[in-house]
């Protein structure tokens, strides 16, 4: 009983001992500036800032090669904290987040033919952009829904996606991953919204979608003299610069592609 | 010799015997620009000028590019984004057709391509739009101009035709053979060979009999029956059936001295030199269950889907898909407005019920897959990676070998879609090279600065 | 959209196409990537086919042990289903009963256990199939152990009394507690620990290793039937020849170099072959294609590596049996041989075309 139990007591001494030694003379020297900032970042570990990690985003403002003020995700004051251990100053930035520029579930936009393959829209995409016959329209397979590290995209029983501004940190990640470039970082605060994304003539967007922009320019007419919303090229967009805030202002959409409040009311509410 | 891999799938070449049957001049003709790989050429016409058949419709734009001709004489209605058989619009030419059918009068004279030389011929291949009829569609005359470096000394003249279903080379082999081995001649004068194989799969020996008849004596051709196997038509497999040569990972045939073309290609290229006539018409297969009179068509290039399918007495209230090309490498359409380009070798009525569905269930490593790719990937393992994005992975595989011929998934009992997997995995992995392509030069620039800094 | 008369490319006026009620609307249309046909297998069609090609023995087990065998079949089938139904609950995900995998594990499992074992022994057993063995992995597909083995040789290891306390075969009557024996491998293993020969054993004669009139689990005393059942599964191509073959030729050249060199301690080949789990093992668990490689080259190796491992077990290991163990520790290699064997990609050789040309 009592060999055994020298013996292996002593390996395994042996071994912490090598890993101790190996440790120490294999150490990658790193800048203690790196290992603050680390800490400090949310941990996420989400990739909105374009790097692989926190880690590597750290490293990466120690060397120069990115702003301390580059991680989307964190609060102003980690911002500001991030950059004092470089030494550098920070502007404030008015918070944002993400939004889907299309509500057209299955309940209201057509579909051109019937989808057989991969639930992922990037590859549904391939096949002549999609089953929706809006050309511009949410394919609801959830790329952007897989693509986010803090669950704020969530999926619409009609299937079209949605964001949940509250755990939405604006990391980019669902920008990137919509193939059909749906998705757009806006101020927080904005309370009037463009949810469409078809270009198409009056008709032809009609005939896709009950709730597309029809590119009637009434919305824009209502500020003939400050142009908050433009209509160009059959949409209209919103000059978030200058973001309309009058809640009449959704009421004059005749479908409903405009909405108010952050989070898009459901197309079939406001219609109805 | 025998290529590893593929598969046997049931061939429905009921059309076989069905004659090549002309369709009746249409009222409207949409050409699209783009119907080649390649540069799309720059448009010549606009709304509302009169054209006549064979009018060019467009230049080449450098020299990856061939013109479009129209099929007919008319009006042009539009020039616009219209639908296109690849799935999105694209820019095209919309002619209402005047019912004269009046040939243009710019026609180069009819010529005689054994006493001309090869760069005239090469010239008026690609002044008449010719493109490959096999369905890849890249422009004929790029390659017949092999790079200096490349010697080539075989010509393979491709009647293999191993998509089920499609009978349009078989017909043009019956009847067109001489035309088909004096165009032979022609290719193999413009690439300057003395030698030149034919393949065709064993389930048309009368095509390779007529061949053998009609072959003049000019023209040194050997004539080979092969394993009917699919993908036996691929550009590879087909050099190595005919001469065991094996094109490397990411070659083309020139890299082993070789040069493939269809057959009904080397008719084009005999009619747009012997006839000066360009490339406005093809043979089509109109064929499968869902379609109530199948043919084999001659369609002028242009002819939207749904008049094919109404001359061809419409499909069946249970059709489920309408296919562009076979059922292996084929386009699904949902537009019935498209229409029939150069590369349309055929239109596939599918039932819905036999409609292959990729529900896409575990992978249960059945091995499969892996015996039946032709090029010797591992589609298993490649299709799990696929799945879960890491496409960065997929280099390793080899995926850009992948010809995204169907074999694997054809076999694949869980159903996996494996080939949109590498299609999809295909275009990943290039965008990432290209990423790193493009840093790695953006490394080297900054290196470069800071050195002269 | 209907067509109207036109004119031929002749000039002469065609005749008007039928107006062709228009049948389809787009959106009716299916759109898919290529290829748009299938070959038609499926997973629930190589399930029936294993099942079915387990049907012999399967017959022949029950004729032999009777009441014992189907009470243990019946219990194993029921409670892989209840387990693969109560693991899809637990993690929300549709229940996989139809592919009829559950339903091949239990059988399997059942085969590999002795007839007069109790009804708890076989509910642990399927519980650990499904839920160790596969479940816990990802379900069907990513298990990277064969179930039915793992619910094996845990409950030989568990329970060894009651895992090797064998039925001795007397046809359809056998009660439910009917006299105990030892299985062929086992006789021999003991009488050669207790310094006899092989031929002192009194090991059953081959016609009855072929039929399956000797002691063992139910499902593995007759390799004529199991070989019967393995040779439907070839013709039927639901599983390729390497892995059934190597293992077989393997064993039988290890067992009988051991044989001639030693004939008084170790049994003829030819017994190693029909006795014990070998044909169940070798047909049935062996070439499960989840577990084992994807290349044909793979197999071999695979099917070699089970060979030799089972016959090292055999001769000098402490269990009289090792088919079990010597697929278990193969499949652990398989990621490795996939990783040896990938196969090369066309064009990947050197550059034959010259030597063809210089031919």
């Amino acid at each position: 009983m009592l060999v055994p139990t020298v013996v292996l007591s002593g390996i395994g001494l042996l071994s912490g001992l090598g890993l101790a030694l190996a440790a120490r003379a294999f150490a990658v020297e790193t800048d203690p500036r790196q290992d603050r900032i680390t800490e400090a970042l949310p941990g996420a570990n989400c990739g909105g800032c374009g790097f692989a990690g926190c880690g590597d985003f750290a490293g990466a403002v120690v060397r120069g090669d990115a702003q301390p003020d580059g991680c989307p995700v964190c609060d102003q004051e980690t911002r500001r904290l991030v950059a004092a251990i470089v030494g550098q100053t920070v502007q404030d930035r008015a918070p944002r987040v993400a939004l889907i520029l299309c509500q057209g579930g299955d309940d209201v936009a057509a579909k051109k033919y019937r989808y057989n393959g991969l639930a992922s829209c990037a590859s549904a995409a391939l096949l002549g952009g999609g089953d929706k016959t809006c050309g511009a329209g949410c394919l609801g397979l959830g790329d952007c829904q897989r693509a986010c590290a803090f669950g704020a995209v969530e999926m619409t029983p009609s299937g079209v996606a949605r964001i949940i501004p509250a755990r939405c940190t604006a990391c980019g990640q669902c920008v990137a991953a919509c193939p059909k470039d749906l998705i757009k970082l806006v101020p927080a605060e904005a309370t009037i919204h463009v949810l469409c994304s078809n270009h198409d003539r009056g008709p032809a967007a009609k005939k896709a979608c009950a709730v597309a922009c029809l590119g009637c320019k009434k919305c824009e007419k209502s500020f003939a003299e400050d142009p908050r919303i433009k209509v160009a090229d059959f949409l209209a967009y919103i000059d978030y610069e200058h973001a309309p805030d009058d809640p009449a202002l959704a009421a004059l959409c005749p479908t409903g592609s405009l909405v108010c409040s952050g989070a898009a009311a459901p197309a079939a509410e406001r219609t109805s | 010799m025998k290529f590893r891999g593929g598969v046997h799938p049931s061939y429905h070449k009921d059309t076989a015997g069905l004659q090549i049957e002309t369709l009746p001049l249409l009222h409207r003709y949409v050409v699209p620009i783009a119907q080649h790989l390649g540069a799309p050429g720059k448009v010549l016409v606009a709304k509302g000028d009169r054209v006549a058949r064979w009018q060019p419709l467009s230049e080449p734009v450098g020299f990856v590019s061939v013109s479009v001709h129209a099929p007919t004489s008319g009006t042009v209605k539009q020039v616009a984004a219209l639908p296109h058989p690849l799935g999105r619009p694209m820019l095209a030419v919309e002619i209402e057709s005047d019912g004269e059918d009046r040939p243009w009068d710019g026609l180069a004279p009819p010529a005689d391509w054994r006493t001309l030389d090869p760069a005239v011929l090469r010239r008026a291949i690609q002044a008449a739009g010719v493109v490959g009829l096999g369905g890849a569609t890249f422009p004929t005359h790029v390659k017949l101009s092999p790079p200096a470096e490349k010697k080539i000394d075989l010509l393979v003249l491709n009647g293999a035709e191993c998509e089920p279903y499609l009978t349009a080379d078989h017909r043009v082999m019956l009847e067109q053979a001489a035309e088909v081995m004096e165009g032979l001649g022609l290719m193999m004068r413009v690439l300057g060979v003395t030698r030149a194989c034919v393949g065709i799969e064993s389930n048309k020996p009368d095509a390779l009999e007529a061949l053998r008849r009609a072959c003049p004596a000019d023209v040194a051709a050997e004539f080979m029956l092969l394993e009917t196997k699919y993908p036996q038509g691929s550009e590879k497999h087909l050099i190595y059936a005919l001469c065991g040569r094996r094109v490397p990972p990411g070659g083309l045939p020139m890299d082993v001295g070789c040069v493939v073309q269809n057959v009904g290609t080397a008719v084009a290229c005999l009619e747009a030199v012997r006839d000066g006539l360009p490339m406005t018409e093809r043979v089509a297969t109109v064929t499968g269950a869902a379609i109530n009179v199948p043919h084999n068509l001659r369609v002028r290039v242009g002819a939207p889907l749904l008049d094919v399918l109404a001359h061809c007495g419409g499909v069946t209230p249970d059709v489920g898909k309408v296919i562009f090309g076979g059922p292996m490498m084929g386009i699904g359409q949902f537009d019935l407005d498209v229409p029939l380009i150069k590369g349309t070798s055929g239109v596939l009525c599918l039932r819905d019920d036999e409609a292959a569905r990729f529900e896409g269930g575990p992978c249960i490593r059945c091995g499969a897959c892996v015996d039946a790719c032709p090029m010797g990937l591992v589609p298993s393992a490649m299709g799990l990676i696929a799945e879960r994005f890491r496409f960065e992975e997929l280099g390793d595989w080899h995926v850009l070998d992948c010809i995204e011929c169907g074999s694997c998934a054809y076999v694949c009992p869980s159903r996996r879609p494996l080939v949109q997997h590498f299609k999809r995995g295909k275009a990943e992995w290039r965008g990432i090279l290209e990423e790193r392509r493009a840093k790695s030069e953006r490394d080297a620039k900054r290196a470069e600065t800071a050195a002269t800094a | 959209m209907t067509l109207e008369p036109g004119t031929g490319p002749d000039g002469a006026p065609t005749e008007p196409a039928t107006p062709v009620a228009d049948p389809i609307t787009p959106q009716d249309l299916i759109v898919s990537a290529s290829p748009h046909v299938h070959a038609g297998q499926d997973v629930p069609w190589i399930m029936r086919q294993v099942l079915l090609a387990l049907l012999p023995g399967l017959l022949v087990g029950l004729w032999f042990f009777g009441l014992g065998a189907l009470r243990v079949l019946v219990v194993a089938i029921a409670g892989c289903l209840a387990c693969e139904w109560a693991c899809a609950r637990l993690v929300k995900r549709p229940a996989t009963l139809r592919d009829y995998s559950a339903v091949v594990t239990g059988v399997l499992l059942a085969m590999n256990l002795p007839s007069g074992c109790p009804w708890w022994l076989v509910l642990i057993g399927s519980a650990v199939a499904i839920g160790l063995g596969k479940a816990v992995y990802g379900g069907l597909g990513y298990n990277p152990f064969n179930p039915a083995l793992v619910a094996r040789v845990f409950l030989l290891i568990s329970f060894p009394v009651q895992m090797t306390t064998w039925v001795v075969p007397q046809g359809p009557g056998t009660a439910l507690d009917a006299a105990t024996g030892a299985t062929p491998l086992g006789a021999i293993k003991e009488a050669v620990g207790l310094g006899r020969t092989v031929a002192e054993a009194g090991a059953p004669g081959l016609r009855d290793l072929l039929l399956g009139n000797v002691g063992g689990s139910f499902g593995e005393v007759s390799a004529l039937a199991l070989l019967l059942g393995g040779l439907w599964l070839l013709w039927r191509g639901v599983i390729r020849w390497q892995v059934p073959v190597a293992f077989m030729a393997v064993t039988a050249l290890v067992t009988g170099v051991a044989h001639l060199a030693d004939p008084a301690h170790h049994a003829s080949p030819l017994v190693h072959l029909l006795g014990g789990g070998l044909m169940l093992g070798a047909w049935f668990m062996a070439t499960d294609m989840v577990t084992s490689p994807v290349t044909r080259r793979g197999l071999l190796i695979f099917g070699a590596g089970c060979g030799l491992l089972t016959a090292v077990i055999r001769l000098w290991g402490g269990y009289p049996e090792g088919v079990s163990f010597a697929i278990l520790l193969m499949n652990a290699a398989t990621p490795l041989i996939d990783r040896w064997t990938r196969p090369r990609v066309f064009g990947e050789a050197r550059q034959l075309y010259r030597e063809a040309d210089a031919a």
